[in-house]
């Protein structure tokens, strides 16, 4: 018994040195730890802006996809020839002065002076003839646009001329389209590559320059300021005006988990969140070190999308029946749920935009179940289930497909919701007979005219999901592109309206707000329809 | 042929043997789930023409045998194709989420080592005493407590509130030792403990059972100190499960510990898979799935030859 007492103690002794060794290899660990990380920056210390963006930086081609990650990308590092001011106007960016020939058929643009892309090389014509021309291969607006073009001239390098079979009311909206795909401009060897193909070289002339070598995916995005960048001398303004930058570099800080992004912010590891979800406005409304600001004050809008070719939506009074029970302020209060963060809205178009219009839209503004349910019954429809797609991992969405089952089940319809994730949406949307809803949120700078809304179109086969096909909207619609004032246009929009929803080409179901949460050390937001990182100061 | 080498042979045949399986399985699932990556790469506003041509470019439109011949052939020279998104080799993207994923799991298991060891095999020698109950509690707790909760209280704790350690992100080793660590101790602490509680489990059994039995009676007759009796005897002989349980949990903290990845944002390997499953890439499915099973194939081979040294009874 004394053995074991004595060994215990010589045990015991024996931990003690090794807990103190152990305790003494931690803390010097922990030393090196705790102690602040060596500033690498010495005598001038560079301006870094860390921003967590709304996803990760996959594509960097912005012709190739419509991703909005990719169009921001497109914004920091290339320019435009005309850009969107926050009021909607088109406005010069690239461009020095344009002038129109009287049968409003000749357009002849002359670029400003001085402009030279990231590799040092002048941007001229012929830089831009190649670039527009490969993204009217594939932009809603551009297509539409390059069939009214009879070709393109360089008169020398810096004047292009654009010679039209008949005159074309959008050519300055579709240079300066705001919303994916924009007609960015880059290099001719760039722009030579096809459509088909992604490009690889980054090389443009915006205000940052693409850091290609520090790109990590899943990790960071690095631009670099370009120093060669002339801007405008006007205010910036959406996509318009002097771009101005005031760090010295933007990085953007891919965090995936929502929390996550909020606790560095707070914590000032990071500058800027792009888009926050709403669950985290109360937790970044109530640290003193953040600020909500709302670059895109105009917002987004939310859609709902019947699919025509399959039963029962392939009958328009049973659409018109589902479109008598949905109701506006369910959908924003259920998926938005923030005051001030969204509002109805009874037109196809953002209510704060030019084209706004509430003609047509009595199913939508003034919704009635007993109205659905005697359409519904007159209708014949027969019991098919209606499959609503619901995106469980796109928290923006995620609720508005769980309102539309319980108001189209309350209307009489049979409803079977199908959870699953963004990705599989995407894909599944793409097959005719396996869906009948699904809903969305769009951008107002894609939706704000007939022409860039997308789904407004009615072109069948070549319409947006849901192959609306429908020869008299598509008659306005090309009546709208061809329309030379505002006043025949104004007049065409709510046309198109009215037929859309007649036919119910897509259900608007209101719009919201989302904000940018971001340290109160940054100032100089600029307003418009999306988060654009020039102009912004960090003290 | 030695019995060692027959049984390495063996052993590398049974692992091309299970490779080609996964190989040739999880080439016909991701073809056969029917998702279409064109559809998701052309984005949101794109056509049915546009995705259709965004296949083609892709080489989807090609018939599923003429898809794998490409790819398996290239499998042979090495080469894993380019990821369907970003314009990177499938072997780039995966060379740098490999330090992060590497860097957490070996941070990992040395911490769980380090503590689950000795607090386990004082368990196991304390049997049923107050120690041993309260490293049960413990072990317990760090097996209920879930990853993300402990993860967020700790960066509520340690970062937000004492404003110690950074919240989230990962700095290479190059980038030096000190901000490796301090972006490193948060998560690992997180991970390490269920870990710890695992390791401290079999540790106490195997070294309780162990001084049960007679060489234990026989060492402490011959008057050897009670320290020497349980790291010598009880502790060595208690190695094999240790060491099985050790190897396990690497290869599971190998193949992607994605929960913590993600609260902490770490750009490992987990995040990488689950960004490509997403994605529908499957070409970096497919590499991370191969890689994968040739980690687990690869640990558990030297988890069986680490038994040779360790139990000299043991042979193959």
């Amino acid at each position: 018994m004394e053995r074991r007492r004595v060994d215990f103690r010589e045990a015991t002794g024996r931990l003690r040195l090794c807990v103190r060794t152990t305790l003494a290899f931690t803390g010097l660990v922990a030393l090196c730890a705790c102690r602040p990380a060596p500033q690498s920056a010495p005598a001038h210390a560079d301006k870094v802006l860390r921003m967590v963006p709304q996803s990760d930086l996959e594509i960097l081609d912005p012709v190739w996809t419509t991703a909005l990650i990719t169009q921001d990308h497109g914004y920091m590092i290339y320019d435009t020839l005309f850009g969107m001011d926050a009021s909607g106007r088109v406005s010069p960016q690239m461009v020095e002065t344009w002038d129109v020939s009287a049968d409003k058929k000749i357009w002849t643009f002359t670029l400003r002076d001085g402009l030279e892309f990231h590799d040092g090389l002048p941007v001229t014509s012929d830089d831009v003839i190649a670039s527009l021309q490969r993204w009217g291969q594939r932009d809603t607006m551009g297509r539409k646009l390059m069939s009214f073009v009879e070709g393109w001239e360089a008169v020398n390098a810096r004047t292009f001329r654009l010679t039209l079979k008949e005159p074309y009311g959008l050519v300055l909206e579709s240079f300066g389209k705001p919303g994916s795909n924009v007609p960015f401009i880059m290099p001719r060897r760039v722009a030579a590559t096809p459509v088909s193909k992604q490009i690889d070289d980054t090389t443009g002339s915006g205000p940052f320059v693409f850091s290609k070598d520090q790109w990590r995916p899943g990790e960071k995005v690095v631009y670099l300021r370009n120093a060669k960048y002339r801007p405008r001398a006007e205010p910036a303004s959406g996509t318009s005006g002097g771009k101005t930058v005031k760090v010295d570099r933007v990085e953007w800080v891919v965090i995936k988990d929502a929390q996550t992004a909020v606790n560095a912010l707070a914590a000032g590891e990071v500058d800027l969140i792009e888009m926050p979800a709403y669950e985290q406005y109360p937790a970044l409304e109530s640290n003193a070190g953040i600020q909500m600001v709302e670059p895109n004050p105009i917002g987004a809008q939310f859609s709902l999308h019947f699919n025509h070719l399959a039963p029962p939506f392939n009958k328009e009074t049973v659409r018109q029946a589902a479109m008598a029970a949905l109701n506006q302020p369910a959908f924003l209060q259920t998926q938005v749920g923030i005051p001030g963060r969204y509002r109805t809205c009874f037109s196809v178009y953002p209510c704060s935009t030019p084209y706004f219009t509430t003609t047509g839209m009595d199913f939508i503004a003034r919704p009635d179940v007993n109205r659905a349910r005697q359409l519904l019954g007159e209708s014949g429809y027969d019991g098919t289930p209606v499959v609503i797609m619901q995106p469980t991992d796109l928290a923006i969405i995620a609720k508005l497909p769980v309102v539309a089952a319980q108001l189209l089940r309350d209307a009489g319809f049979k409803v079977d919701m199908q959870s699953m994730d963004w990705q599989t949406l995407v894909s599944r949307r793409a097959k005719k007979d396996a869906w009948n809803i699904f809903l969305t949120g769009a951008g107002a700078e894609q939706v704000e005219n007939p022409i860039s809304n997308n789904m407004l179109s009615a072109a069948c086969d070549k319409a947006f999901w849901g192959w609306a096909c429908d020869a008299k909207l598509e008659t306005l619609r090309d009546a709208f592109a061809r329309a030379g004032d505002d006043q025949a246009r104004k007049a065409l929009a709510e046309q198109i309206q009215a037929r859309a929803m007649e036919i119910g080409a897509l259900v608007p179901l209101g719009e919201y707000v989302r904000g940018t949460a971001a340290r109160r050390t940054v100032t100089g937001f600029v307003t418009g329809y999306f988060l654009v990182l020039w102009n912004l100061e960090k003290q | 042929m030695t019995p060692i080498w027959r049984f390495l042979v063996q052993r590398v045949v049974s692992a091309i043997t299970v490779l080609l399986v996964v190989v040739v399985m999880v080439f016909l699932l991701m073809r056969l789930t029917l998702d279409d990556p064109a559809a998701i790469i052309a984005g949101d506003s794109a056509t049915t023409e546009q995705i259709q041509q965004v296949r083609e470019s892709l080489g989807l439109s090609r018939p599923i045998v003429v898809q794998f011949g490409i790819w398996f052939g290239g499998l042979l020279h090495g080469d894993l194709g380019e990821s369907f998104f970003y314009k990177k080799t499938v072997v780039q993207l995966i060379a740098q989420r490999l330090e992060p994923t590497l860097a957490l799991a070996l941070c990992t298991i040395v911490m769980a080592v380090m503590v689950a060891v000795p607090l386990g095999a004082i368990a196991g020698w304390r049997h049923g005493g107050w120690l041993d109950r309260m490293l049960m509690g413990f072990s317990t707790l760090g097996f209920s407590i879930p990853v993300f909760v402990l993860g967020y209280l700790l960066i509520w704790l340690v970062s937000l509130k004492l404003g110690w350690l950074p919240v989230q992100g990962y700095a290479r080793l190059a980038d030096g030792f000190s901000p490796f660590i301090r972006r490193l101790i948060l998560p690992s602490v997180t991970l390490s403990l269920i870990y710890t509680a695992l390791i401290a489990r079999v540790t106490r059994a195997a070294v309780s059972e162990a001084l049960t039995e007679d060489f234990v009676r026989t060492a402490r007759a011959k008057g050897l100190p009670e320290w020497r009796v349980v790291i010598h005897h009880a502790l060595a002989n208690a190695a094999v499960p240790i060491v099985t349980v050790i190897g396990i949990g690497l290869t599971l903290l190998l193949s992607g510990v994605v929960v913590t990845e993600r609260v902490f944002s770490i750009p490992g390997l987990g995040q990488l898979t689950v960004e490509a499953v997403l994605n529908r890439d499957f070409r970096v499915i497919q590499a991370v799935i191969l890689l994968f099973s040739m980690t687990y194939v690869l640990v558990n081979l030297l988890i069986d030859l680490t038994y040779l040294v360790l139990d000299p009874r043991i042979r193959y």
